[in-house]
């Protein structure tokens, strides 16, 4: 802050400056995180790449670097929805029930009534939407707490499925080539990426340039900043709030469409617990539970952590339930970190 | 009860100078069993300042609140120039001109000075940018925030692009009185905006509401600090217990005899 273009704030300003100055290297570091919140999921990152790079030579090879990015392309698309509701001081835990729901809805349509894919595609988002919807609804109409309302949404979209698939797989060569897409790979520098993480960094690109350039990302950080400061300020509080559930439940239609041709095939069985794998990865991200705070670049560096420490783990010979261990570590670590770095806020 | 109106006569609607810019006529809000507002009158002329005093819970919030759109009237009715409106949301409020700085600073901490100057009124750039892909002029708001700080002579923000929560509690204070200076083109309402400010900004946002008042955009005021009250206003509304119990001038009445009708010591 300069002080020099105003003499008569200057001596207000200099103990103000000096007292800045006495913070201890803690305090700063805090306050670089505070600013930054995806800064600390980055180093983690850094850190845990290079770390498992070490431990297994196999780590840095094409195919297993393509397979990372393969696993976290799901769960890192429903993170991307997560995000956005838990900005709001949301959350939903009913995003792996939606996906399932709508991954089964567009993979029968085209065998039993041999919709073309853009139709399946579409009655895909209609389905993301409608559970978006109504979790935005119960929400704002109902004034549910977002853990309660989504809590009995996805008891409720997993009883549809079920009832809808009779439990049966489709399997993804029953279905027309263009459902199975996004599992398809291509070559980039010696590595084979899927069309699904195209897709997924696409979403991340769209959610984030939305959040951080137009007035309705500004909104809906103000909403999970302070709701009633909102409201105050004019903003329609339900509507934003009733906006974010809409776009989260159109791109869990998409992560629906990643996830059958990562699988290559719609299960109703499959995926339905990745809501708290999409929490996991948002948290770690560095955005924080009580909302307002938060970049989805965050939650993206939070899903690669996470298939990070499963893949790095894995082939570091370890049971899997180390690899359940280390995630559940991680996500008490992250919030502790968020709660520290939140005391910057008087 | 009495009613004291030493400045200006009642205005009454039809009359264009003496027709009140906004005008309250028994308002009662009640929360539960709480009467927050027992029939409230308040009549707010043009190019004045009319400060609200009266004791903790006398309903002062409660009144510009319900005057603002925050809350809504259980009963009674509200003119803008003699016309009625119903706020449902402050928005309304805020269409109609009339910027309210809340008790409760209504600031988004995470956000930075600018994009709170600009809270839900965000400036979208010029062309397809802004008209199709909706990209708000980020640059442009934080060179106008500048420029509305500078002109309303604030001078404790240097820095726009820092978040609220980062600055004291007077320099939020500062944002939140920037905003509804700035946009309001009717009405401008301040409760307690000096409550936590020091003398030089205190000063300041006196000076500040001055200004408004010379631009021509009346301003009310509460406060608990008799000296501010006395020192700019030109009508004093004194609150007590929901009621309006007097309304009087600062030449009118001393600062003992406006306290002892606050407290009801004495009858207006
Ligand atoms: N949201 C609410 N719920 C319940 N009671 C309320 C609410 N808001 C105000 N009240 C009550 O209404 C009455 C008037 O409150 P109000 O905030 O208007 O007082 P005030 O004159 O602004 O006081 P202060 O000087 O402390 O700011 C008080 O009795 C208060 O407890
Ligand atoms: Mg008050």
């Amino acid at each position: 802050m300069s002080t020099s273009t105003l003499p008569a704030s200057a001596s207000a300003h200099d103990p103000a400056a000096e007292f800045l100055d006495r913070r201890t290297p803690l305090e700063r570091a805090r306050g670089v995180l505070h600013r930054y919140p995806a800064l600390s999921p980055a180093i983690v990152l850094v850190i845990s790449v290079v770390v498992f790079g070490f431990l297994n030579d196999r780590f840095w090879a094409p195919g297993n670097l393509s397979l990372i990015t393969q696993q976290v392309a799901v769960v890192g698309t429903l993170a991307v929805a997560q995000t956005l509701v838990i900005l709001t001081a949301g959350i939903d835990l009913s995003v792996g029930a939606t996906m399932v729901l709508a991954s089964m809805v567009m993979a029968q349509v085209t065998t039993t009534a041999g919709a073309s894919p853009v139709v399946a595609l579409l009655l895909g988002l209609v389905v993301g939407l409608a559970a978006g919807g109504l979790n935005g609804l119960l929400v704002t109409r109902l004034k549910l707490p977002p853990f309660i309302a989504t809590l009995g949404t996805l008891n409720v979209y997993l009883a549809i499925t079920l009832l809808y698939s009779h439990g049966a797989t489709v399997r993804g060569g029953d279905m027309p080539a263009a459902m199975t897409w996004t599992g398809t790979t291509f070559p980039v520098l010696g590595v084979r990426v899927s069309t699904g993480v195209v897709l997924m960094l696409a979403a991340y690109v769209l959610v984030a340039f939305v959040l951080s350039r137009t007035a309705w990302g500004t909104h809906v950080y103000a909403v999970g900043d302070d709701r009633d400061a909102a409201r105050l300020s004019g903003i329609s509080v339900n509507r934003v709030l009733l906006s974010v559930y809409l776009a989260a439940g159109a791109i869990l239609a998409l992560a629906a469409w990643l996830q059958i041709g990562r699988a290559n095939a719609a299960s109703p069985n499959v995926g339905v617990d990745m809501n708290l794998d999409s929490i996991t990865a948002v948290v770690i991200g560095g955005t924080s539970l009580f909302g307002g705070r938060g970049t989805v670049w965050g939650t993206l560096l939070g899903a690669l952590i996470v298939g990070v420490f499963r893949n790095g783990l894995s082939l570091a010979g370890l049971d899997v339930l180390y690899q359940t261990l280390a995630v559940g570590v991680l996500v008490i670590v992250a919030v502790s970190l968020d709660q520290w770095i939140r005391k910057v806020r008087k | 009860m009495t009613t004291i109106d030493a400045t200006t006569a009642p205005g009454r609607p039809g009359g264009t100078d003496t027709t009140p810019v906004l005008q309250a006529r028994g308002l009662v809000k009640t929360y539960g069993r709480v009467v927050g507002l027992d029939g409230v009158d308040l009549e707010l002329h043009r190019g004045e300042v009319l400060a609200i005093i009266g004791d903790n819970g006398a309903g002062k919030s409660t009144l510009i609140k319900c005057l603002t759109g925050a809350e809504i009237p259980d009963q009674g009715e509200i003119l803008l120039d003699g016309k009625p409106v119903h706020f449902k949301r402050p928005q309304d409020a805020r269409t109609a001109g009339i910027e309210t700085v809340y008790q409760t600073l209504a600031v988004a901490p995470s956000l930075d000075v600018a994009a709170n100057l600009f809270l839900g009124r965000e400036v979208r750039r010029k062309g397809p940018l802004g008209s199709v892909l909706r990209i708000t002029d980020r640059a442009g708001m934080r060179e106008r925030a500048r420029q509305e700080l500078r002109e309303l002579g604030i001078s404790t923000l240097q820095d726009v692009t820092v978040p609220v929560e980062n600055l004291s509690g007077g320099q939020r204070q500062a944002v939140a009185v920037a905003r509804a200076a700035a946009f309001g083109s009717k009405v401008v309402v301040l409760d307690e905006p000096t409550a936590a400010l020091g003398v030089r900004e205190s000063g300041q946002v006196l000076e500040l509401v001055r200004t408004l008042r010379d631009r021509g955009v009346p301003v009310i005021i509460i406060s608990h600090n008799m000296p501010h009250v006395f020192d700019i206003a030109d009508r004093i509304h004194v609150q007590r217990l929901g009621r309006r119990a007097a309304t009087i001038t600062p030449k009118s009445h001393t600062m003992t005899e406006a306290v002892a009708i606050m407290t009801g010591a004495a009858e207006a």
